[in-house]
């Protein structure tokens, strides 16, 4: 691990390991003193307030981060979807599988949010099969709408509110993703576990 | 209650935003001038995190519907004493115009302003639409009850100068060639005009990368300096993303935010490295 200073109270650490993004996140969300720990691909940044950051150096230093988690399980999601997205026939011609076989292998994944990011709400799901390892849309949509679900790169995700964007979309779900006035506004937080289930 | 007559170019409720839900992708946001909205909240006797007005560029026209005790900081503008308490009588109205200096004002009220909170701030996001919109012509605005400190003193001068932003060295210096660090610190920077509560747009010599393509997202925060492929920097604001794919060379301070909030298009602003630097 490589901790980088990022500004006068945060510190970035880059993880060697990007599959432990949640449990280091959530391990330093925990700790005293610190406001906000926020994960990224490979790396999780942590905001504490002043006299806070040799607590936190001592945490990521020692690097036992499951002890350290003391907070809920994470919880599990299962979310249904109707797979008739726009881009799922050019997905499944561009890697060689007919339609059904990708839908089959979507809903194969068991997936976990490493990290939310792009928009309230919006959560990169790791865990996609890598025969579904697609680039995203040359061409971005200008509008997307709440619900779709997509894939690009090694991630797939829910757009939580209608918005721009140039994942390839396989198809939509009415599970509200993103409610600000709920206790817990996101349905998928960082290290949420998740199915996708065919309608 | 006080009524928003005319908003100007852009004016919106502000506290010091939303700390605490980064992790589910929402931005801070809050005032941009967080030094500016603490002391106008100081000087009618707030708590430095009640909700005031941002107000970009002057322009704002209001009317005092009862008597409501407020003060002006940041940018001055005419119209309104700058950094005092001022006691309006019902039926008041204030007209302010465009700042001699600087782009953000903040005007508090005492008792603060009275908005529904979202996420627990009453601050525009102007990003991810989370909070109110921003001001209308029309609209008013409810003030909360008076607190119990009493409105105090007189602010020192505002600032002044050129623009300077105190940094530390970000992460991904090394993506960058050698000396690129020197070369932002050396150059003086042109605001570009599609600046805003995302992020200060800057115009130079492009920084040239080492390293081609984008970084896996990786968490950013209000005063990162994030450089795209052109090699223009960008700082952003209260109002960016949490999470970003180009390398992020540099930090500002906490103050150099704040002065961040303050430069024009057009204007031109230096980097330096922080003194405080251990």
């Amino acid at each position: 691990m490589k901790i980088h200073r990022y500004g006068e109270h945060a510190l970035l650490a880059d993880l060697d390991d990007p599959h432990e993004v949640p449990v280091v996140r959530a391990a330093l969300a925990a700790l005293d003193g610190v406001t906000d720990a926020v994960a990224g691909a490979q790396t999780v940044l942590v905001v504490f307030e002043p006299g806070h950051e040799a607590a936190v150096r001592a945490v990521l230093d020692r690097g036992d981060f499951a002890a350290a988690w003391t907070g809920d399980p994470p919880r599990s999601v299962t979310i249904p979807v109707r797979y008739d997205g726009p881009d799922l026939a050019a997905v499944a011609d561009a890697v060689g599988l007919t339609p059904d076989e990708v839908v089959d292998l979507h809903c194969r994944g068991s997936y976990v949010v490493r990290f939310c990011g792009f928009a309230p709400g919006f959560a990169y799901l790791d865990g996609l099969d890598e025969r579904l390892h697609v680039p995203r849309r040359s061409d971005p949509r200008t509008s997307v709408p709440a619900g779709a679900v997509g894939i690009a790169g090694q991630f797939t995700g829910v757009y939580p509110r209608p918005s721009p964007g140039g994942w390839q979309l396989l198809g939509r779900t009415d599970l509200p993703l993103w409610d600000p006035a709920a206790p817990e506004p996101a349905l998928l937080a960082p290290g949420t576990s998740v199915r996708f289930e065919a309608q | 209650m006080i009524e928003i007559v005319e908003p100007g170019p852009l004016a919106s409720v502000q506290d010091l935003g939303r700390p605490g839900w980064a992790a589910l992708g929402v931005p801070r946001s809050g005032a941009f001038d967080r030094g500016a909205a603490r002391l106008a909240n100081r000087l009618v006797g707030n708590d430095v995190g009640a909700g005031v007005l941002e107000v970009t560029l002057g322009g704002l026209a209001f009317r005092a519907l009862d008597a409501v005790t407020i003060a002006l900081t940041g940018a001055p503008c005419p119209g309104l004493d700058w950094g005092i308490a001022v006691t309006l009588r019902p039926g008041t109205l204030v007209r302010l115009g465009t700042p001699v200096r600087g782009l953000r004002s903040y005007l508090a009220a005492r008792g603060g302003l009275a908005v529904a909170p979202e996420l627990g701030s009453c601050s525009s996001d102007l990003l991810s639409g989370i909070g109110p919109s921003p001001l209308q012509r029309g609209e008013t605005l409810a003030v909360g009850p008076a607190p119990t400190a009493s409105p105090s003193g007189v602010a020192a001068a505002p600032r002044s100068g050129p623009a300077e932003f105190a940094i530390h060295p970000g992460p991904r210096v090394d993506w960058f060639e050698a000396g690129a660090l020197d070369r932002l610190t050396a150059q003086p920077w042109q605001v570009r005009t599609q600046s805003d509560r995302v992020g200060v747009r800057l115009d130079g010599a492009a920084l040239r990368r080492v390293r081609p393509g984008e970084l896996p997202s990786e968490p950013t925060l209000p005063g990162a300096v994030q450089v795209p492929a052109d090699g223009r920097p960008i700082v952003f604001g209260p109002d960016a993303p949490v999470t970003g794919g180009y390398p992020v060379i540099a930090v500002l301070t906490e103050v150099a935010l704040d002065a961040a909030a303050q430069v024009r298009p057009g204007d031109l602003v230096r980097f330096r490295l922080s003194s405080r630097l251990r």
